[in-house]
């Protein structure tokens, strides 16, 4: 069944049982949002969505409330924009504002908003937490001096990765992020899969692999499959200037359709051997007991008369082929393709199975 | 009227409140008998006839909140708050110690409306010896046969405040952090374990059997007409009887300070006196020959929430004392969401500069300000409440703030 509200004085219709928050950016509204994520479970907690229903006393947060029939709503009425400038001058009030450093500078939420509301600095600066924590691990930094409490890490690492790594501890303005007796996280059940960097709309988790290589938001995007397993998942390779510097998630299902974004330590944080000097860049071909560099023309060349050689002297089933755990599905198929019709045998085998 | 009336309390000390049997000599369980006796959904409109209101501190018409349950689920709880956090409230505790039975005979009275067997009872972790005289009350009543079929839990909470917010103390109960839920959905349709739970304060569930024994008009007939029946009020701080009293709620805030409780003490005058706990407002002397009921309270900008009376004589200084709240509120936010948690946090510093004399009127502002919003934009009860003893005084008594400033 469908219901009908007014939102910015624009009537529109949505099922029963959607939230406002989706209704209002039908109707065209542009709702700011910390703690909101479509993939996570609802937390109606950061209160940056809140708008205003006409008659009701308290300001609602959009994310939680559900739309219900005959609602005249507005996303910028004076209260709404007080209220959320005072939710972003509380965030600032302990926020270590170090934006000209930050891996996060340029896609951030605390940034973005604070733009658009015209919030330089805030009313109730006083006393700040010191809350960085010094985690030795070689991934992921832990800056929760720019943490705004949205849980969405914490929800993410339960929900997507099922780690339960991470959870608030302590209460009221002490409330923190933390592993078990707040400790680090190679103590903790994390398997650095980064997940929790992929959420968070600040710059309080951060790639250590990719820091001080470029800012993501300024790194050219290029999405590629993941090349260390054949389940395929979707990377977002961070280029600079022709380099390799940073993998980060795309969430969109269209673009990322196996993973949604999610991704292990490997595909996140195993990239920089892209880059290494001592990696090959081209086949080679040994020769008197040395190998030497040749074109991929030259090598396929050889390998294929090499083995028509050893199926006319020994018959097909003389030859097999490991194929690779780490080459998609896809390369996979064509691999025994290749050994059945091509060369006629059945000897495949996969080096998962070894 | 100058005079207790009292109902829950009309047996206190002269039975014992583990024995079923002595309650039953007074009359009691023949609620649960008459509630038996009916079906479920006559049973919820007699309820919602007496126009008995939450006593926790929201107000809500008890068989309105009833009727909210879906009837298909086969598992639903009844669950009693008795998590008493406000400060200077100890009533609940005086119920379950005066009259325990009548509180079991209650949610048992609930049970029968919703359907369902399962209670709990939710302490507060500060009283450790009621939990005990509770566990032997329910033994006695189950041995007795007096409860029939419904069973109930006692559960304990660990010093939480915010554990009194009916969706943190469900949390609580399944044993996660005390955080509140956001609402919808209410609990009346997914509460404990996500099933229909009917969470009631300890003297809701107590005037039920009184209710059912005397009939819904009987009780609608006492005190104000739109918050009947009686009151459990407590009083504290400078007054010549702090003690308990069971009044009708049409009984008046002066009448309870200087009838009942004798008067400020050492014969001072009247600075303030804060009804209904930590949140409530500051009331000034000029507003006394108000009823106690949940909406004249309204009416003045104040709240009856748990019924403590917190009386406060001319020498007292207030800004000291809502210097005192906000830390308070500061240490009992559950940090959930930001008005809240960053909120306190900052009304606490803003009022320690004030109390200090480093304040400012640039200080004054924003306390208005930031108050304003964590009553418009919190999460929880908590969040909206936390500033009202802030903005009530700021109203009454402003020239204490201004002379404090630098
Ligand atoms: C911060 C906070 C603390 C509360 N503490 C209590 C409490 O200690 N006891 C109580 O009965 N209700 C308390 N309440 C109210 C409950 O949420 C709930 O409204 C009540 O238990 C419903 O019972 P009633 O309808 O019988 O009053 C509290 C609410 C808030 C927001
Ligand atoms: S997290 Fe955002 S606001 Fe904070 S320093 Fe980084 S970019 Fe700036
Ligand atoms: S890296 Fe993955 S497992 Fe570790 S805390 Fe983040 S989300 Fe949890
Ligand atoms: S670390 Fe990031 S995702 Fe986690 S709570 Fe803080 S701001 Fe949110
Ligand atoms: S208002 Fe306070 S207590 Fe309530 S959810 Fe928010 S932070 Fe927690």
């Amino acid at each position: 069944m469908d219901i009908k509200l007014t939102i910015d004085g624009k009537e529109i219709e949505v099922p029963q049982g959607t939230m406002l928050l989706e209704a209002c950016r039908k109707a065209g509204a542009d709702i700011p949002t910390f703690c909101y994520d479509p993939d996570l479970k609802l937390a109606g907690s950061c209160r940056m969505c809140v708008v205003q229903p006409k008659g009701w006393r308290n300001l609602v947060a959009s994310c939680v409330t559900p739309a219900q029939n005959g609602m005249v709503i507005e996303t910028e009425s004076p209260d709404v924009v007080e209220a959320r400038k005072v939710v972003l001058e509380l965030m600032l009030a302990r926020h270590k504002l170090t934006c000209h450093t930050c891996e996060k500078d340029g896609e951030c939420n605390l940034q973005d908003y604070c733009y658009r509301y015209g919030v330089t600095e805030s009313r109730f600066a006083g006393k700040v937490h010191n809350l960085f924590k010094d985690d030795s691990n070689p991934f992921i930094e832990r800056d929760y001096d720019k943490c705004v409490m949205c849980t969405r890490c914490v929800r993410a690492c339960e929900e997507i990765t099922g780690a339960r790594a991470i959870n608030v501890m302590d209460r009221g303005h002490h409330a923190h992020i933390a592993t078990a007796y707040d400790g680090n996280l190679e103590d903790s059940p994390c398997v650095f899969c980064g997940q929790c960097i992929m959420v968070c709309p600040v710059g309080a988790l951060t790639s250590k692999i990719a820091a001080g290589q470029g800012k993501p938001a300024q790194n050219d995007k290029v999405l590629t499959t993941c090349t260390y397993c054949g389940t395929g998942c979707t990377l977002e390779l961070n280029v600079k200037n022709d380099k390799i510097v940073g993998v980060t998630s795309n969430r969109d299902a269209e673009w990322s359709p196996v993973n949604r974004g999610a991704l292990c330590v490997k595909g996140r944080f195993g990239w920089d051997f892209v880059n290494s000097p001592e990696r090959l860049t081209t086949p080679l071909i040994k020769e008197n007991g040395e190998f030497r560099p040749a074109s991929w023309d030259e090598a396929l060349d050889l390998a294929a008369e090499k083995i028509k050689g050893i199926k006319e002297k020994y018959g097909p089933d003389s030859l097999s082929m490991f194929s690779s755990a780490r080459v998609t599905n896809e390369e996979n198929y064509l691999a025994q393709k290749l050994m059945r019709a091509a060369i006629g045998s059945n000897n495949v085998d996969h080096c998962a199975r070894l | 009227m100058t005079q207790e009336y009292r109902v829950l309390l009309e047996h206190a000390d002269k039975i014992n409140p583990e024995s079923a049997a002595d309650y039953i000599q007074v009359g009691g369980y023949k609620g649960l008998e008459k509630a038996h006796s009916m079906n479920p959904r006559d049973l919820t409109d007699e309820v919602k006839k007496s126009g008995l209101r939450g006593r926790g501190g929201a107000g809500f018409n008890a068989g309105m909140k009833w009727s909210f349950v879906p009837q298909y689920p086969e598992t639903k709880y009844v669950v009693c708050n008795f998590d008493e956090g406000e400060p200077g409230t100890y009533k609940d505790r005086i119920i379950c110690q005066k009259n325990a039975q009548a509180l079991l005979e209650g949610m048992a009275i609930c049970g029968h409306a919703i359907g369902s067997n399962n209670g709990y009872i939710y302490c507060r972790g500060e009283y450790p010896f009621v939990v005990e005289m509770l566990k032997n009350a329910i033994g006695n009543a189950k041995e007795s046969g007096a409860l029939g079929e419904f069973n109930i839990e006692v559960r304990m909470g660990a010093g939480a405040y915010v554990c009194g917010e009916e969706t943190a103390l469900i949390e609580s109960i399944e044993g996660h952090r005390g955080e509140p839920r956001f609402k919808p959905p209410f609990p009346g349709v997914e509460g404990l374990w996500r099933m229909p739970t009917v969470v009631n304060n300890v003297e809701t569930f107590a005037c039920l059997p009184y209710i059912m024994t005397n009939g819904a008009d009987w009780f609608a007939g006492i005190g104000a007409k739109s918050y009947p029946g009686t009151k459990v009020l407590t009083l504290t701080g400078d007054i010549e009887n702090p003690t308990y009293f069971e009044v009708p709620t049409d009984y008046l805030l002066r009448d309870v300070i200087y009838e009942l409780g004798g008067g400020v003490k050492g014969g001072k005058k009247l600075k303030a006196v804060q009804v209904g706990g930590t949140s409530g407002a500051f009331i000034p002397p000029q507003n006394l020959d108000t009823p106690i009921d949940f909406d004249s309270m309204g009416a003045i900008g104040a709240a009856l929430g748990s019924g403590a009376v917190f009386v406060m004589d001319e020498s007292r200084d207030i800004v000291d004392i809502i210097n005192r709240i906000a830390k308070f509120f500061e240490h009992e936010s559950c940090g959930q969401c930001t008005p809240c948690r960053e909120g306190t946090f900052r009304c606490k510093e803003i009022m320690e500069r004030i109390n200090t004399g480093r304040g400012s009127l640039k200080d004054i502002e924003n306390l208005k300000v930031l108050a304003r919003i964590m009553q418009k934009a919190s999460l929880c009860g908590l969040g909206q409440a936390a500033p009202i003893p802030i903005t009530s005084t700021l109203e009454h008594f402003e020239y204490e703030y201004l002379r404090k400033l630098v």
